[in-house]
């Protein structure tokens, strides 16, 4: 009896997962759909295959521009927000400190806090100093908001390990140093290619903060934005947001394996 | 700390003691090691958050003049806010969507949350993914999904023609709130799902199995063990989709029409177009206080539930 009244819930409940799943996924599975088809208007019925938007896509100067300053920001903020992240992961997991726990509450807010507000903040001190606007300002809004994600991540990696491993290399006498290069560097590893594709991927797909921050030279977010007013680069703009969607996909994916691969 | 400068003191005496020093003093505390492994991110945070958001708060005791800005001290920005009905009115607004949009978030997400704790036994791992999948690919373009969906020739619409069921394109589906509360509720979906699974893949299950022995029934159990013990993420979760929709631009502007704006368009508009910075950074402080009393009326009204309860 038990039994069956559990399978009857796990079948409404699994009904409803893969409805959810469906509401997830739907709306952006669209992008693609309209992206090959052969009208300029998105709207049903389906018109035929063309593709041409892909190829009008990939022939634009600007975005090509674009995407090359969304990639420069993406992979130095992937670095360096990952080298923070792994310090103060390491400070926490290893050591016991007073105020780590009003710490990691500070560390948390760029998880929480309205996007607007730390782009205009960011905005305000750097042209009071008289930074001007550039890729650079981009980077530094996004290491703040990419730092908590890396930091996490790394904790979630480094918590699961043996201390002993490290005290055993340092009293076979390998110097703090070597230690650090033999046998953390290696254990957390699968941790840092993990934080350095997901902070990958947030820079290279955020928009609110770069739109703030952003000097004459445009990411992609922000070029799409301003394509997105245009009625007949509309399509265009569809095969470029297919294609980032499988970009995104296919590195979040390799990243996930990264983060999940703890029991080995 | 005052055993440490004591101790560098000492070994500050023999010659080229002052590393020596620094070196002991990082051997004996170990806060100190913790401390220097932080500072970066700390540094960072305190320049590149706290500063600005205190400078944010400065700039809004000042007024514009022209291209200029008047630096005398005043709360002329504050009156003008509560003087006006439209600021308050649209920050009420936001904040009435944005608890509408944690609401139904984590009231959807709760059932898929437990079922992957609970009922899935393998491949979790794949659920997980494909859960958290859609939240890290572009939030600009899955905002822009909706407005294709929605809109007057967009998918719904022109399906529903094509199949028969409308002879006009139905107008009341894209540019109001609504829109703006499912364009949110989608996009936002990760961050709810999340938290919940944590705190239920946390729960002991011999506590269950215990109930279940002790004669109560599967509902009772889940309102009197599960439900209760799951609360944490259930709040992490409200409060990690209400918080940064307030402020949210995007959406209110893609979908939103003139019905549907935010706070965040008041802000984005005075440090755009309207060009008035210290107008802008006073929306946004005032919006910062009101979004924490927020949170702090939730949060009480959680724990005065669970006294309630107990």
């Amino acid at each position: 009896m038990n039994v069956r009244v559990s399978r009857a819930k796990m079948g409404w409940l699994g009904l409803y997962a893969a409805t959810y799943l469906t509401f997830i996924y739907l709306p952006v599975l669209l992008l693609p759909v309209f992206s090959f088809n052969d009208a300029i208007y998105v709207a049903f019925p389906i018109k035929g295959f063309t593709l041409k938007w892909w190829e009008e896509m990939v022939a634009h100067e600007g975005m090509l521009q674009s995407l090359r300053n969304s990639l420069k920001v993406g992979v130095a903020v992937s670095i360096i927000s990952t080298v923070f992240g792994v310090l103060a992961a390491k400070a926490f997991t290893r050591y016991r400190m007073p105020g780590s726990r009003a710490l990691t509450g500070f560390f948390s807010i760029p998880l929480v806090i309205p996007l607007i507000i730390l782009g205009i903040a960011l905005l305000t001190v750097l042209t009071t100093v008289g930074v001007s606007l550039s890729l650079y300002t981009i980077m530094l809004g996004h290491v703040v908001i990419c730092v908590p994600f890396a930091m996490f991540i790394m904790i979630s990696r480094l918590e699961g390990f043996d201390q002993s491993v490290e005290e055993a290399a340092q009293d076979l006498g390998e110097t703090p140093w070597m230690t650090f290069w033999r046998v953390t560097f290696p254990l957390a590893l699968p941790g840092i290619m993990a934080s350095m594709l997901l902070t990958f991927t947030i820079s290279f797909d955020e928009f609110l903060l770069a739109f703030f921050l952003a000097g004459d030279q445009l990411t992609l977010p922000i070029y799409i934005w301003g394509q997105l007013r245009f009625p007949k680069k509309l399509p265009s703009v569809l095969a470029l947001g297919s294609a980032i969607l499988l970009a995104t996909t296919i590195l979040v994916t390799v990243a996930m394996m990264f983060v999940r691969r703890k029991g080995d | 700390m005052k055993e440490q400068t004591l101790h560098a003191a000492e070994a500050g005496s023999p010659p080229g003691g002052l590393r020596e020093g620094v070196r002991r003093a990082f051997l004996r505390h170990e806060w100190l090691r913790a401390y220097t492994l932080v500072s970066p991110t700390l540094i960072l945070l305190i320049v590149a958050m706290a500063a600005p958001i205190g400078v944010l708060v400065g700039l809004s005791l000042w007024t514009q003049s022209g291209m200029e800005f008047d630096r005398t001290l005043t709360l002329a920005n504050y009156e003008t806010f509560f003087g006006k009905k439209i600021y308050p009115l649209v920050l009420w607004r936001s904040i009435q969507i944005s608890a509408l949009v944690a609401f139904a978030t984590v009231l959807l997400a709760y059932p898929l949350a437990y079922f992957i704790a609970f009922h899935v036994q393998r491949h979790k791992m794949v659920w997980l993914i494909l859960i958290t999948l859609p939240f890290w690919t572009s939030y600009l373009l899955r905002v822009f999904a909706w407005k294709l969906i929605l809109g007057y020739n967009g998918v719904v619409n022109s399906g529903l023609t094509t199949l028969g069921l409308i002879e006009q394109p139905l107008e009341f589906i894209l540019y109001n709130v609504t829109a703006v509360v499912i364009t949110l509720a989608h996009a936002w979906a990760a961050f709810a799902i999340l938290p919940i699974y944590v705190s239920l893949e946390k729960i002991d299950r011999s506590l269950i199995d215990a109930a279940h022995d002790l004669g109560e029934g599967p509902v009772m159990t889940f309102l009197r063990v599960t439900l209760p013990l799951s609360m944490p993420g259930v709040i992490a979760a409200t409060l990690l989709v209400f918080i940064p929709t307030v402020g949210d631009y995007v959406t209110p502007k893609l979908v939103g029409g003139t019905t549907g704006i935010m706070i965040g368009n008041l802000i984005q508009s005075a440090f755009g177009r309207g060009a008035n910075w210290p107008m802008g950074a006073a929306i946004a402080v005032i919006s910062m206080l009101m979004v924490t009393l927020a949170v702090c009326v939730f949060l009480g009204g959680v724990k005065g539930l669970k006294k309630l309860l107990a």
